[in-house]
């Protein structure tokens, strides 16, 4: 059982890890999910009492990690495969670490055949590839027989087998009761390994729930209904929606995102209501988009256009990059970081050049991907293949290649 | 070997029904103790080859050049020189190598990383670092006792007639547990600042300050005003302390027989209490 209260962290002015809660419970895997740069390592180190608190606090059985009486018998973390002497052999290394708490040295060649490298243990670590590294450090971690595992990415650099192995290590080693607490930035790696999942970004907790919970709560279906930008007719299909049971939630570029109905009757109802629907698709938001969306705001590191300016003769055209993309405006401190309206419409044309509504058509029909390839399919979905052909009616009849923009699409196109 | 993952993921969530027993290792858990950490340390620093570089050219270069500097004077008219003394040209350069190896100890866990995986692995961070003291200074005090007793035997036996002094009890402790225990507490030194530092280079770098410059600074001092300084700065040099526990001082007056040793005692007493409080202290 790992408890941090109020964990807090700072760096001169620089914030790694603010006011972070949470408990990581015996026999689950729990994932510990961020963007880089998000404070997981920070937070790891802090568990293990490498780095100080700015304030709060993290104990690990109760006790602050320090004061444990022999560390690596009950707690065993790899925290960076490359934290090794390279000038030892692998037996070496965890010879001096066995003997620091007291453990027996044919202990050492139990783990290193755990791991699968005993054929390497002479070898100096300075020669072995990232993989093999990872490899040693869980060596490490499993030396002391710990009820308390962490793990700081620990499938970094290891190939599809290895992956496998790790898994299957985590699952096992959960199931014996033990308490085991792996970080990562892929969600897709998480989703298989983890039950639990604690979602951090720029230092903050976004989530701490069940993968199940994550699952059901992120990657519902939903659709999307666009109506004419008249005057009451958003607010009369919303009322319509809610009263046959419906969600909707506006989307920023005009659109509602609803919930819990399907294509069809949504159709239907705007039939009723007299409205009538611009568009009318299947969304299905998959776990990587739904944690995406959760860390947008709190991505530390992003990638810029690479307009290699610095190899071209200096002309006017060297302002206009063709393709960026103003950053998205979300903020840091939204309140709410559960809401999705921080996302851009995946369907809607940035830039402008393109017809407005061709490219969302052009896609729709080819839309449905089945459940999602992790987990169990979410509730709530329209999986029935015909629904594309329902919002073909409500559509108008503009064809996707025709390049002409009419003149009546120019307004939504601002809008959005 | 393994559960199949989707077994467990589409199971009853072990936490919603009772938590599970938690897991407790079949093999007995017993306190870390400090001589557990004594037994790693010494692991740790027989399996570096930059232990094994270091001393080995120490124990080259005292035995060698001593072997060398007795062979040369054997011949010769030398009254009034102590006979051990021969053995102070390869010491002082010998020591430079403790006070690199004293250095690395500490320092490459450092530049590895390797310091969060002893420190994960032994939270008490004063216990590593007292134990990493006692497994260097036990070992360079050793290697360097024996080096210095080799060249001490053949120089008491090459060296002696032609007027030479005879040398005491006293001397010849002075020429070999004297001297192991001066470079090897400036190993020790060497150690505390680079536990300070973290930083090999950086480390090595000041300790090199700390042995050569004094005596180099001193040599450029010519003026009257500054004659006090000087004076002072050979005496308390390293290379004078040497020779003073030799019993070859550059100049009369300064520390002489063991009181060097205890001034450099003091000195790595006070880096070592400032070793223990910064790694208390800082992150890792």
């Amino acid at each position: 059982m790992i408890e941090a209260r109020g964990l807090t962290k700072r760096y001169g002015t620089k914030t790694a890890v603010y006011n972070l809660s949470f408990q990581v419970r015996p026999g689950l895997v729990t994932g510990f999910l961020g963007p880089n740069g998000s404070g997981k390592s920070t937070t790891m180190r802090m568990i293990l009492g490498l780095d100080t608190p700015t304030s709060g606090e993290v104990t690990v059985s109760g006790r602050p990690y320090r004061q444990l009486p022999n560390a690596p018998r009950h707690v065993g973390a790899l925290l960076d495969a490359k934290a090794v002497h390279g000038g030892r052999s692998a037996r070496q290394h965890l010879l001096c670490l066995a003997q620091l708490s007291g453990i027996p040295a044919r202990r050492v060649d139990e783990v290193l055949g755990v791991v699968g490298l005993k054929e390497v243990a002479g070898k100096r670590s300075k020669g072995f590839s990232l993989g093999m590294g990872q490899r040693l450090g869980i060596a490490a971690a499993l030396l002391g027989d710990p009820q308390v595992l962490l793990f700081d990415e620990p499938v970094n650099g290891l190939d599809p087998e290895g992956i496998h192995w790790v898994r299957n290590l985590m699952r096992r080693l959960a199931s014996e009761g033990r308490t085991v607490f792996v970080s990562s930035h892929l969600m897709s790696e998480m989703a298989l390994t983890a039950d639990h999942l604690i979602v951090i970004g720029r230092g903050q907790l976004l989530a701490d729930m069940g993968v199940k919970d994550f699952i059901a709560r992120n990657s519902t279906g939903y659709a999307l209904v666009r109506t004419p930008d008249e005057p009451g007719v958003r607010e009369k299909l919303t009322a319509a929606l809610h009263e046959a049971g419906g969600g909707v939630q506006p989307e920023q570029d005009g659109a509602l995102r609803v919930t819990g109905l399907e294509l069809p009757r949504i159709s239907d109802l705007a039939h009723q209501a007299d409205v009538r629907l611009w568009e009318l698709s299947p969304h299905h938001a998959s776990l990587e988009e739904a944690y995406m969306r959760l860390t947008q705001g709190a991505v530390d590191y992003r990638s810029t256009h690479d307009p290699r300016a610095g190899f071209q003769q200096p002309g006017p055209q060297g302002q206009t990059l063709p393709g960026q993309l103003p950053p998205p405006a979300t903020g840091y401190g939204q309140p709410q970081p559960y809401a999705p309206q921080g996302a851009p419409h995946p369907y809607a044309p940035q830039g402008g050049q393109l017809p407005p509504q061709a490219p969302a058509y052009g896609q729709a029909p080819a839309y449905p991907p089945g459940p999602v390839p992790q987990g169990p399919p979410p509730q709530g979905g329209f999986g029935a293949p015909p629904a594309p052909h329902h919002a073909a009616p409500a559509a108008p009849a503009a064809p996707p290649q025709a390049p002409a923009a009419p003149a009546t699409d120019q307004p939504d196109a601002e809008d959005r | 070997m393994t559960t199949p993952h989707q077994a467990t993921a589409q199971g009853t969530q072990p936490w919603q029904g009772g938590a599970p027993a938690a897991y407790t290792s079949p093999i007995p858990v017993r306190d870390a103790t400090f001589g557990d950490a004594l037994r790693s340390e010494w692991t740790k620093i027989r399996t570096l080859r930059s232990t094994m570089w270091t001393l080995g050219v120490m124990l080259l270069v005292v035995v060698g050049i001593g072997l060398l500097v007795a062979s040369v004077m054997s011949g010769h008219e030398a009254s009034g020189f102590p006979a051990l003394a021969a053995g102070f040209f390869g010491v002082l350069l010998g020591s430079l190598s403790v006070i690199t190896l004293g250095v690395l100890v500490i320092s490459s866990e450092y530049s590895t990383g390797m310091i969060r995986t002893t420190l994960t692995a032994c939270p008490s961070r004063s216990r590593v670092l007292a134990a990493k003291a006692v497994v260097f200074f036990s070992l360079a005090f050793v290697l360097t006792t024996v080096a210095c007793l080799l060249v001490a035997a053949v120089d008491s036996s090459l060296i002696s007639g032609h007027g030479v002094l005879a040398p005491s009890g006293s001397q010849w402790a002075r020429a070999t547990v004297g001297i192991g225990l001066y470079v090897a507490l400036l190993g020790l030194l060497a150690l505390a600042v680079g536990a300070m530092l973290r930083h090999s280079a950086g480390a090595i770098t000041a300790m090199l300050g700390v042995v050569l410059l004094p005596l180099l600074l001193a040599l450029f001092m010519a003026g009257e005003s500054l004659q006090t300084l000087r004076t002072d700065l050979i005496e308390y040099s390293v290379p004078n302390a040497l020779a003073a526990i030799y019993g070859i001082p550059m100049l009369d007056s300064g520390p002489h027989g063991w009181t060097p040793l205890w001034i450099l005692a003091g000195v790595t007493v006070v880096a070592l209490a400032g070793a223990f409080t910064v790694i208390n202290k800082r992150d890792v």
